[in-house]
């Protein structure tokens, strides 16, 4: 979870929303629910639940970032013929099957 | 912590739901109440998204948490009325009973609060970001537990908030405590808080850290970080904080 | 998957009537101006702020935010498109065209290529063909409806490239590279067209 330095960044970036906004999306394409699966950010190494990261595709896709640097860790288009996923920003996806 | 329920899922399918009824919760909010076909039941927090197909093709999806405790009959949304938005306009002003209703669900397994979890429980809700909270609290004012539950939640104004006479109910049966901050207008007898969550408050309403307990936070984007980021600030772990935001204040 | 959608009784997009000649196919009318990024709002001081162009030999041209400001504006009126299927009418903008900055950079021998890839603060980038920013079709803008280009909206500076779908339109614009080959940017490596045509209707990938 980030510590955010001003109430202005916050508000700037009031229109992100997080991994939660993100799983209806990604259920179309994972056959488990990932909000709960750690993931590690392939550029600083910040290991956290996916539920956490900052979504910002809104209706153009599905951008997780990481809340520790920001960098792309996830994203996901759907097109009319085909889902895309870029998974190159995570280097590890760990999910609980306990 | 048995995750079998969300961690391994049925495909999620669209499904029309019906509706069985409507009931207005305040001027801005209404709640639907779905028979949804092949309901695998919910956890606390989990949402649904709704999809809204026009015959010439156009299409409009969003997320609805779900209000209804886990176990209820029928699946049920608080649905807030945004002036001039694409959805909830239709959701709370066209839609009627017998109508059907596209939704996907239930999905998250995140921002849940698991019906053994016996944790002292902080809510913090701003405008309709109480709802996902108040499947959580119906579920522990229907269990027997004695877990410690607060909510704290932040409306306009006093006729904006929602689930008024539950929480009241909720309250003088001991099953928690509720805190509300009105934030625009407020009676003049007003006894809550009469501004914005801010530090102090938490300070005043939070249970304290070293109660290790469990902390969820929703609503629009804004409150949620700077709640989450104030109740680090006090004590609280990161980890101990769960989060879902509902995008741009309305 | 279903496959017949479920209508959903009387719903339909809200749009403004009248101007539909001025609307793409697919496409519904807003007022408002609605605010999608990629990312989080980039905040370069305008004292660090640069814009370059680089050709496909290496040569580059910069200017500071000083130096950008004080070149020739133009203040088009255009419609945009956004490719989640708003269209907005009679939007204001300020700023330098596209053909200014390219002739600067020729005088400095930037070569020219067939594509330009637009980078921003953050990491964001997008591609198009380069006729698809010159002949007065494109413009950095640093003012929208009379006034400082807001960060929300991509300020201090943005590409303005209003006849192509509006994710075009890099915010936070920070400079054009000048490729020899198309090269898919931040949502065209995801599946969204290398031209974008809303006319077309050039979406995603494959849209002819």
């Amino acid at each position: 979870m980030t510590i955010l330095s001003s109430t202005i960044e916050a508000m700037m970036n009031e229109t992100r929303l997080d991994g939660n906004a993100a799983a209806g999306p990604l259920s179309e394409l994972f056959a488990r629910d990932i909000t709960t699966a750690l993931a590690t950010c392939a550029k600083c190494g910040r290991e956290t639940p996916v539920g956490t990261l900052f979504d910002y595709g809104q209706a153009m896709g599905v951008v997780l970032r990481c809340n520790g640097c920001e960098g792309a860790m996830l994203r996901l288009v759907r097109t009319p013929g085909s889902l895309r996923l870029d998974p190159s920003g995570v280097s590890m996806l760990i999910v609980a099957t306990g | 912590m048995s995750g079998s329920a969300t961690s391994s899922i049925p495909r999620l399918e669209w499904k029309v739901a019906t509706v069985v009824a409507v009931r207005d919760e305040t001027r801005r909010a209404r709640t639907l109440v779905l028979d949804v076909p092949e309901w695998p039941g919910h956890l606390a927090g989990q949402h649904v998204d709704v999809r809204l197909v026009a015959e010439d093709g156009y299409e409009a999806q969003r997320s609805y948490s779900i209000a209804s405790a886990p176990g209820s009959a029928h699946v049920e949304l608080t649905v807030e009325r945004i002036e001039n938005a694409e959805v909830s306009p239709y959701l709370c002003d066209v839609l009627q009973p017998g109508d059907g209703v596209e939704v996907r669900g239930p999905i998250g397994g995140y921002f849940v609060r698991r019906p053994d979890d016996r944790s002292p429980l902080f809510l913090v809700g701003g405008g309709s970001g109480v709802v996902p909270l108040m499947s959580m609290l119906r579920q522990h004012a229907s269990s027997g537990s004695a877990t410690s539950v607060r909510l704290l939640y932040s409306a306009r104004s006093h006729d904006d908030v929602i689930y008024k006479n539950e929480l009241n109910a909720i309250v003088a049966a001991g099953r928690a405590r509720v805190e509300l901050a009105l934030t625009r207008e407020w009676p003049s007898d007003w006894k809550g808080f009469r501004r914005r969550i801010d530090r102090a408050m938490l300070e005043e309403v939070a249970p304290p850290a070293s109660d290790g307990g469990r902390a969820y936070i929703c609503g629009p984007t804004p409150l949620v970080e700077s709640v989450a980021n104030l109740l680090v600030e006090i004590g609280y772990d990161a980890a101990s904080v769960r989060t879902e935001r509902f995008g741009p204040t309305a | 998957m279903s496959d017949r959608p479920f209508i959903a009784r009387g719903f339909h997009a809200r749009r403004p009537t009248g101007n539909a000649a001025r609307i793409p196919p697919g496409q519904y009318e807003t007022r408002d101006f609605p605010v999608l990024s990629a990312g989080p709002t980039p905040r370069t001081p305008l004292d660090r702020w640069d814009f370059t162009i680089t050709g496909s030999n290496g040569q580059t041209i910069r200017w500071s935010w000083d130096e950008l400001s004080a070149l020739p504006r133009e203040q088009p009126t255009v419609d945009i498109h956004c490719v989640t299927k708003w269209s907005k009418l009679d939007t204001k903008w300020g700023g330098v065209s596209v053909d200014t900055l390219l002739g600067l950079a020729r005088e400095r021998a930037v070569t020219e290529t067939g594509f330009v890839v637009a980078f921003s603060d953050g990491g964001y980038t997008t591609n198009v063909p380069t006729a698809d920013v010159t002949g007065g079709k494109a413009w950095i803008a640093l003012e929208y409806d009379g006034a400082a280009l807001a960060a929300e909206h991509g300020g201090p500076a943005r590409l303005l490239i209003p006849h192509l779908y509006f994710w075009k339109s890099a915010k936070w614009v920070r400079g054009l590279r000048l490729t020899e080959r198309n090269e898919p940017g931040f949502w065209e490596q995801l599946g969204y067209h290398d031209r974008g045509d809303p006319w077309r209707e050039q979406r995603y990938q494959g849209d002819p």
